[in-house]
């Protein structure tokens, strides 16, 4: 066994996690306003970003802090902000912006219970769906979802990633339980971690079509201000990035737009399996749900119950495709969370069964009993 | 003649705007100053947000941002932090500056971050077909104010002189010659300066108000403005529903990018403690 250096490991909770992970990941710029139970990132990032030479400023709301964000990763900077319900809200005209203009940022969403002002101080999983259609429009989006303060580290480094490498807004969804939970973590080793950059162009400056239709479908990118002189608009455009009305262009726009996304599924898709090769019951969970499913489906095989666990890192583009493989298996599914069933509706598409749901919706954890309840309820 | 070919993206044109409309007029003053000012193309970040004004940025070949409605002040913020060399200058109008992007323009005046505002106020919401804006006098009508607006207007400039601006100066289409200059003064100025420049809307304004074409809007900026030193001098009646034109305000302020600039530098010397 490699021995494991005493000061990679930490105690410490999922924001914090988080607001490191982000460091590492080569973010210098944040743009935030506070708002329970997010604060803890700004506030970390508001002492740590200046050490770094980076940027920390405390927006005058919501609108300006996902605008601002924006602004900074045009002009080449790994830029952030952290947000909870009702902040979520007021950024996603903005977040459909960098969609549109194809600009890399990372949205942490702690949640808590909505709608308006909810559950300020109570965990939820209820933003799974605002994460994927909060924005009008057709648009391309990555939306991953982490259980634990190391998944937070990891899955925050990699929504840099894949912000990076697709250019689209990435959404890290949390929630209070992961935000606050105080946690061991032990540090992956820094030749362990993959750090992925937004491809440059090196077209000339006079050549360059900031939109051009490459066969990756991922436009290369030039840091404004660095010679290029292009434009930028929420409206749809062409390749040269003015707006256009031609139905072909428009067309092909959005298209590639999605496109970006769909054709590489494989590559982002990720999720776990725990126990399931054998299974009849299989528990579709993610976020802070999947730490008691886990527990839930220990006791099951404890008791000689068949059961296993998917668990979903990658929420949105969600893994269909995998679970209609499982469903070929297995029968019955339980999908454990913290809303009225938004996950569940998709695992039921996927799988063509009757999902069984566990849900609250009180502010609590949906507890290992809980799940394990329905699982024996199922397995007889 | 002034060179503006140098400045336009001739293959974008034609514009969208109206004949007769004050956009096109403030447009070139900008490209005149900006040329008075000797300040490089590529130096250069013209963002704006929504609205007929907002559209000036399609037109110049500098690197140009157009935004959501409201947000321009904003996403400028977020490029000028993450590259304080770029020259930040922000189109905007009445309603874009002043209603839905308020927060923005006036904690961008109290952070006092080196950016120059252009405002078209047109009194009204242009592109959308002339609603009333918060800079739609009391009592004058837009197509949601078919009884004229009972509401108080909001002066862009005063806003932003209480906000922390540090270098305001308001002009209208037609004194160009003047607005010339201001521009080229804000342009120069380190901090946040605003220019406010009373535009004509020929398609909404003035035919909802009966006032005519643009020819007659500008005829009406000339008989009611008063440079800012002879209104001093002037009682309020007098100065009742005139527009005051000039530099009103200039004065000298800590820059948001260099005071965070020196925190930076304090905290990575280790003097800065919490
Ligand atoms: C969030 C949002 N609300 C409303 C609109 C519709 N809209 C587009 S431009 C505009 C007003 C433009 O007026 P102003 O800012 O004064 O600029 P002008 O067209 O007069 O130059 C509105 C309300 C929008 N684009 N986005
Ligand atoms: S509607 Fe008014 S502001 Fe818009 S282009 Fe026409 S004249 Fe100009």
């Amino acid at each position: 066994m490699q021995r494991i250096n005493k000061k990679d490991i930490k105690l410490m909770t999922g924001n914090e996690a988080c607001a490191e992970a982000a460091i590492v990941a080569g973010m210098r710029f944040f743009a935030g306003y506070p708002i329970t139970p997010s604060s803890e990132i700004a506030e970390i990032l508001s002492c740590r970003l200046p050490r770094e030479g980076g940027v920390f400023i405390q927006m005058e709301d919501e609108l300006g802090s996902m605008a601002t964000i924006i602004g900074a990763s045009l002009a080449g900077m790994k830029s952030m902000t952290a947000t909870s319900g009702p902040g979520f809200s007021l950024m996603q005209e903005n977040i459909g912006y960098a969609s549109m203009t194809e600009i890399p940022c990372v949205i942490v969403d702690v949640q808590r219970g909505g709608p308006s002002t909810g559950l300020p101080t109570l965990p939820s999983q209820a933003d799974v769906m605002q994460s994927r259609w909060g924005t009008h429009g057709d648009h391309p989006i990555i939306v991953v979802a982490p259980s634990t303060v190391r998944e937070t580290f990891d899955w925050t480094i990699k929504a840099f990633n894949l912000a990076e490498r697709f250019r689209v807004p990435v959404i890290v969804l949390l929630d209070e339980i992961i935000g606050h939970i105080n946690e061991k973590i032990i540090f992956p080793k820094k030749e362990e971690i993959v750090i992925i950059e937004r491809e440059r162009t090196k077209e000339n400056p006079k050549t360059y079509l900031p939109y051009q239709c490459v066969d990756t479908d991922i436009p290369l990118f030039a840091d404004f201000g660095a010679g290029y002189r292009y434009n930028v608009t929420g409206l749809c455009h062409d390749e040269t990035g003015f707006p256009t009305n031609d139905p072909e262009k428009i067309d092909a726009l959005y298209r590639r737009l999605n496109r970006k996304i769909e054709r590489y599924t494989d590559e982002i898709i990720e999720f776990k399996t725990v126990s399931l090769d054998d299974a009849e019951i299989c528990i579709v969970a993610y976020g802070s749900s999947a730490r008691s499913a886990y527990r839930a489906i220990r006791r099951a095989r404890e008791m000689g119950i068949k059961a296993g666990i998917f668990q979903i890192f990658t929420i949105w583009p969600f893994p269909y495709e995998e679970l209609t493989k499982i469903s070929q298996h297995v029968k019955n599914f339980i999908v454990p969370e913290m809303n009225l069933g938004q996950i569940a509706h998709e695992v039921s598409c996927a799988t063509g069964c009757d999902v069984i749901k566990v849900n609250r919706v009180d502010g609590g954890l949906i507890t290992p009993d809980e799940i394990f309840e329905r699982i024996k309820y199922v397995s007889v | 003649m002034f060179p503006y070919e140098k400045y336009l993206r001739l293959d974008k044109f034609p514009h969208i705007w109206c004949t007769g409309c004050g956009c096109g007029i403030i447009m070139k003053a900008m490209l005149r100053a900006i040329e008075k000012s000797k300040i490089p193309k590529d130096s250069i970040a013209l963002v704006s947000g929504i609205g007929c004004s907002s559209r000036t940025p399609g037109y110049v070949d500098f690197n140009t941002l157009h935004t959501t409605h409201g947000r321009a002040i904003a996403f400028a913020t977020g490029l000028k932090l993450a590259k304080p060399k770029l020259k930040i200058i922000v189109v905007s109008g009445d309603g874009d500056a002043i209603a839905i992007g308020g927060n923005h323009f006036i904690h961008a005046a109290r952070r006092n971050l080196d950016m120059t505002v252009i405002v078209y106020n047109n009194y009204i919401y242009g592109m959308t077909g002339g609603q009333a804006s918060p800079a739609t006098p009391i009592g004058k009508k837009g197509s949601t104010a078919p009884y004229g607006s009972i509401e108080p207007s909001f002066d862009i400039s005063g806003l932003a002189i209480a906000a922390g601006a540090t270098f305001v100066a308001r002009s209208t289409c037609y004194h160009a010659v003047q607005l010339d200059k201001y521009i080229e003064k804000g342009l120069l100025k380190k901090g946040f300066s605003l220019i406010e420049v009373l535009a004509p809307c020929p398609t909404y304004y003035a035919r909802l108000n009966r006032i005519g074409t643009s020819v007659d809007m500008l005829r009406w900026y000339k008989e009611n403005s008063i440079p800012v030193e002879a209104a001093k001098k002037m009682s309020r009646k007098e100065k009742d529903g005139k527009i005051i034109i000039g530099v009103l305000h200039n004065i000298e302020r800590v820059e948001f990018c260099e005071e965070y600039k020196k925190l930076v530098e304090r905290v990575k010397r280790g003097q800065a403690t919490f």
